[in-house]
């Protein structure tokens, strides 16, 4: 029987926190102390302190505290390891990229963890530890993250992937399943100038991560209200107050400003939406339109009103404030003195009163919404090692020596790539096929 | 012609089958193969083993399926192969793995050639009448009774009655009840089934009209030849006998399209006459005409019906249309122009047993004893009604013998595939085979079908003594081959000598490897090696693609070995999904309507994410310490 890869995730929560846990599981996987610390193990279930470092380029990785746990007495039954890691982002990152690289070593799918644990007897232990490697994608922000990532970035890349290797795949697979049907003799060239264009985005793409993910696993907090409460003053004022800008970049049209900062330490994207009113003018309501896209994948809607004796009505009710999609800022409270919200935090983004209070909520609700998601660096190591494989697959569909064996490629890199995007079945496959052919006799 | 063995007034038998058509005549032989006393029951005795739609066995996927019938000595490839009138290996040059065999086959050849096999059947009897209902005993099924009022008492009971559960044909505007012409639906029998409580659903298929051969003008038309050799789907088949004939192809013509259009309201789809689903892959000529608007033309094979046979299926526009407008299209058609239709085509909409009632032996859930196989599961096809045929009528046999039942899983068989997705995923259109459809596809190859099941079948006792002997053979020659070809190795040097070409590494290669690079008939290999000649080129082959796919295959080992993990995870039959925490709802209904048997099964319905699999695996763990607990 083949044997099981090596899986490393993160069994502490994501985000920033003082020491991270970094746990490996698998035939093999004491490896690593070679790999990584030139040294053997530990004696078994003894903590000791060990220096990491990439084994490409023999940097410093961290400073860490490692556990070695043989088979069967370990979490999941399995020989384990646990690197118990400062908790910095950088830190994780450069620990699971460097894990990624050695052979056989992956990071572990949702549920794979609890899957060995449940296979050797040992389930209770992890029910009880309360599968960490268990992504939730039923939690509201996982919805919202998986909306937001569809608009943008990483996400609309994997998803283009995804549509066109489908295709690619379906053409290859109809050439073998309805030979018997007219189809196209081209479709051989098809194929290969398809692959071809995909492996090449995604060369570029894996030589250069950065320029893609960056700000993928941020905040989402989009400022709403009517024209002229001062949301741009108050994106400006936290912008430059918290300086640690990233990017400003105005966006395609005039509508959407998006600045991406550090706040609290978490990654936060601030939107500041074009005002939503009625308008025929087709560039103002294409504003509107992205307004509105922005405002369905916000992790936040932080309202901006006016705090005035006359004028305390918003769309946001007090209950609805404290949800956590949802805020109120009262602004230009130096204009009315001795007024006092309703509810929620006030303050003006002119003078810089109150800014500290708001900047502390939302940095504790970042906190709170992406600590509950998956870690990012374990996502991008992830990503990373689906990509490769869907690279590989691809190279050898280029040289298959029979159809069958390039469709069979372009399975393998479907799969692969299915880790990221969610699995492809054979009925898109065969939807695909029916939709593009007339077969059938 | 036949005969019954057996006196009718002797009524009981241990499996009794109910359905004469592909999965039937299977069911019944399979049951008989393995010692069970067997009775197929139907309408007609005459009707065994027709063809009711197209005259064809094989294709892709489907040629498949029948190598493995044949692997487990069922009888579809030697009955094909005494009635097969053109044969093509088709995909010849698309890889070993997705080569599908096929056969035009002679109708009336073909329906004797199944009676004759079935006549020759020890222990089975074949009965004719209409089964009315099925007679059960503590919840399990225990026999049927006839319309007549005779009652077959016996263990099991296989039913296999195709589109016959509340036929409804279309003709235009024109509805008759039937399952095919001329034959009575059992409605009755249908209402039974539903009283069970069985989930049931409505497809739909179609079929083109039928054309007198005379009336067609074949000059000019494209004729498309067989394969010379033919060759043939059993392995008991030593050679095609039968004399081989030609089809011919045609095409739609823009005439023929604009007057589908002008009377597509007059037809049975596209009035909504039909609420039942029919299949994507098989669109009706009414269909194709809409849907691929663009397109001016569509191919249409003239297969003929048998040798002297006067009809002719024009495969490629089935249609629901009306008569009139069917003759008047049919006659704008190159060749057809003074074509005579011997009948028209309809659409035919009948009602199928969600299979997600069913368990991987094909058994009813909710009723121990019964077994359903062939088109009443949702499938369309020969080919898929006789795989589940023999499978069920294996299962139903082995069941009454006190035995467990028998399960082909995905990596070892087409059949596999197939139940696997029919009882874990369901169906929403007529389920047809296709290569696509196997996740291990290389490893499931028509060459090698006896080679991956004749070795189960032999342990279920499903498979002669004639095929096994031929397979032991086989087996042999195999091994001593493969020992020749790996003893047999040669340096970079001696294959430069005979041409071949040679790598620079200096090392030294196997005659296998080589072939594996270079084909199982190159004759440079055999210049060096005179001794590869004597191994037959069938044994060849095997090997060669075995070495070409060497890589391949072991890169799929892990997967396959993750798969038998998550196979090997059962799950409780009475699992109580509303007590598990953790699942959507819609996973929730749908691990309800599928009871998989594993943990695998689990993850393969549609809805289930890894989240429900792990809130699962989380439930069955805690329910067996509580249950430790509580003993």
């Amino acid at each position: 029987m083949a044997a099981e890869s090596v899986i490393f995730a993160l069994a502490s929560g994501a985000g920033r926190a003082g020491v991270a846990v970094m746990r490996l599981s698998g035939p093999g996987v004491a490896a690593v102390f070679d790999a990584l610390t030139d040294r053997p193990p530990p004696p078994p279930r003894m903590a000791a302190l060990r220096r990491l470092v990439n084994p490409d380029d023999g940097s410093a990785l961290d400073q860490a505290l490692t556990l070695w746990f043989p088979a069967p007495a370990s979490f999941t039954g399995e020989d384990v390891v646990e690197l118990h890691l400062h908790g910095g982002i950088a830190v994780i990152d450069g620990v699971a990229d460097a894990l990624a690289g050695l052979p056989g070593f992956r990071p572990a799918e949702p549920g794979e963890f609890s899957r060995r644990a449940f296979r050797n007897g040992k389930l209770d232990l992890a029910a009880a530890e309360g599968l960490a490697d268990l992504i939730d994608a039923d939690t509201a922000f996982a919805r919202r993250r998986a909306l937001w990532q569809m608009e943008g970035g990483l996400s609309r890349i994997h998803n283009d992937w995804r549509e066109r290797l489908l295709t690619l795949l379906a053409l290859a697979e109809a050439a073998l399943d309805f030979s018997d049907e007219p189809i196209p003799e081209t479709l051989d060239l098809e194929i290969r100038e398809g692959i071809s264009t995909i492996l090449a985005e995604i060369a570029r793409h894996l030589g250069n991560p950065e320029a893609v993910e960056r700000g993928r696993d941020g905040y989402r907090i989009v400022l709403t209200g009517p024209p002229n409460v001062g949301k741009s003053s108050l994106l400006n004022a936290l912008a430059r107050r918290d300086a640690a800008i990233v990017t400003a970049t105005p966006g395609t049209t005039r509508d959407v400003l998006e600045v991406r900062m550090d706040l609290g330490g978490y990654p936060v994207s601030l939107f500041d939406t074009a005002g939503l009113r009625d308008s025929s003018d087709p560039i103002e309501q294409e504003g509107m339109r992205r307004a509105r896209a922005a405002l369905e994948t916000a992790d936040l809607i932080l309202e901006v009103r006016i705090l005035a004796a006359h004028d305390c009505s918003t769309s946001v009710g007090e209950a609805d404030a404290a949800a956590p999609g949802r805020m109120v800022f009262w602004n230009k409270a130096d204009l009315a003195p001795g007024v006092a919200p309703p509810f929620g935090l006030t303050g003006s983004a002119q003078s810089g009163a109150g800014l500290p209070a708001l900047e502390a909520v939302l940095a504790g609700r970042a906190q709170a919404a992406l600590e509950a998601g998956p870690a990012p660096a374990m996502t991008r190591a992830r990503h990373r090692a689906a990509l490769l494989d869907v690279k590989d697959a691809l190279d050898q569909a280029l040289t298959a020596p029979a159809p069958e064996l390039c469709a069979e490629d372009l399975r393998t890199a479907m799969r692969a790539l299915g880790r990221v995007v969610g699995v492809v079945d054979v009925d898109d496959v065969l939807d695909r096929i029916f939709s593009a052919f007339c077969i059938g006799k | 012609m036949f005969h019954v063995k057996q006196s009718e007034t002797d009524l009981r038998f241990d499996v009794i089958v109910v359905g004469g058509g592909h999965a039937g005549c299977e069911a019944a032989a399979a049951s008989a193969r393995l010692g069970a006393k067997a009775a197929l029951v139907t309408h007609k005795l005459d009707t065994i083993g027709e063809m009711s739609c197209n005259p064809a066995i094989g294709g892709l996927g489907k040629g498949h399926l029948v190598r493995e019938i044949d692997a487990l000595d069922g009888l579809m490839g030697r009955v094909a192969d005494a009635a097969g009138i053109q044969f093509r290996v088709l995909n010849r040059s698309k890889g070993p793995a997705v080569r599908g065999p096929r056969a035009q086959a002679d109708r009336a050849l073909y329906r004797a050639a199944m009676q004759d096999a079935l006549a020759n059947t020890a222990n089975l009897t074949l009965i004719a009448g209409a089964v009315e209902d099925v007679l059960t005993v503590d919840e399990a099924c225990c026999g049927v009774r006839l319309e007549d009022g005779r009652e077959l008492h016996g263990g099991a009971v296989v039913v296999t009655t195709g589109t016959f559960l509340r036929g409804m044909i279309h003709i235009g505007t024109r509805q008759i009840p039937a399952g095919r012409v001329g034959e009575a639906a059992a409605t009755v029998f249908g209402a039974r089934l539903e009283a069970l409580g069985l989930r049931m659903g409505r497809l739909k298929t179609g079929t083109p009209a039928r054309l007198l051969k005379q009336s067609i003008a074949y000059e000019g038309l494209e004729a498309q030849l067989g394969d010379d050799p033919p060759e043939p789907f059993s392995m008991l088949t030593k050679a095609i006998a039968t004399e081989q004939t030609v089809c011919h192809i045609t095409r739609t013509t823009p005439e023929t399209h604009a007057i589908i259009r002008a009377h597509l309201h007059e037809s049975a789809i596209h009035a909504g006459n039909i609420s039942g689903r029919g299949p994507r892959y098989c669109p009706s000529v009414e269909d194709k005409v809409t849907r691929f608007a663009d397109r001016d033309s569509h191919q249409i094979f003239l297969e003929p019906e048998g040798l002297t046979d006067p009809l002719v299926y024009p495969n490629g526009i089935s249609t629901s249309l009306p008569e009139a407008v069917q003759l008047a299209f049919l006659r704008t058609i190159p060749g057809l122009e003074a074509v005579e239709m011997a009948r028209p085509g309809y659409a035919v909409e009948y009602d199928f047993v969600d299979p997600r009632e069913l368990t991987h032996g094909l058994e009813v859930r909710r009723m121990r004893g019964l077994y359903l196989a062939g088109q009443i599961n949702g499938t369309t096809g020969y080919e898929e009604a006789a795989a589940q045929g023999l499978v069920a009528g294996l299962n139903a046999a082995r069941a009454v013998a006190g035995q467990t039942p028998v399960q082909f899983d995905r990596t070892e068989a087409y059949i596999g595939v197939m139940i696997d997705d029919l009882v874990v995923r369901g169906v929403d259109e007529p389920y047809r085979m296709f290569t696509s459809r196997a996740e291990y596809r290389l490893r499931l190859r028509a060459d090698n079908a006896d080679l991956r099941l004749t070795p189960l079948g032999l342990d279920a006792g499903c498979v002669g003594g004639a095929r096994a002997a031929l397979f032991h053979v086989k087996q042999q020659d195999l091994e001593a081959a493969l020992r020749l070809t790996t003893s047999l190795t040669a340096t970079p040097s001696a294959f430069e000598a005979v041409g071949a070409p040679a790598s620079g590494d200096g090392r030294r290669r196997s005659a296998l490897e080589m072939m594996g690079r270079l084909g199982p008939a190159d004759a440079r290999l055999l210049a060096l090696w005179p001794e590869l000649a004597g191994i037959p080129l069938p044994a060849r082959e095997t090997l060669a693609t075995d070495a070409q796919y060497a890589a391949y295959l072991t890169r799929q080992d892990a997967d396959v070995a993750a798969f038998k993990r998550d196979e090997a995870m059962a799950l409780p039959e009475g699992l109580d999904y509303a007590s598990v925490d953790g699942l959507s709802t819609e996973a929730r209904q749908k691990l309800i309507a599928a009871r998989p048997p594993s943990l695998g099964a689990a993850a393969r319905v549609p809805g289930v994410t890894p989240a429900a699999v792990t809130a699962l695996l989380r439930h069955v763990r805690n329910g067996r310490s509580a249950a430790r607990a509580a003993g």
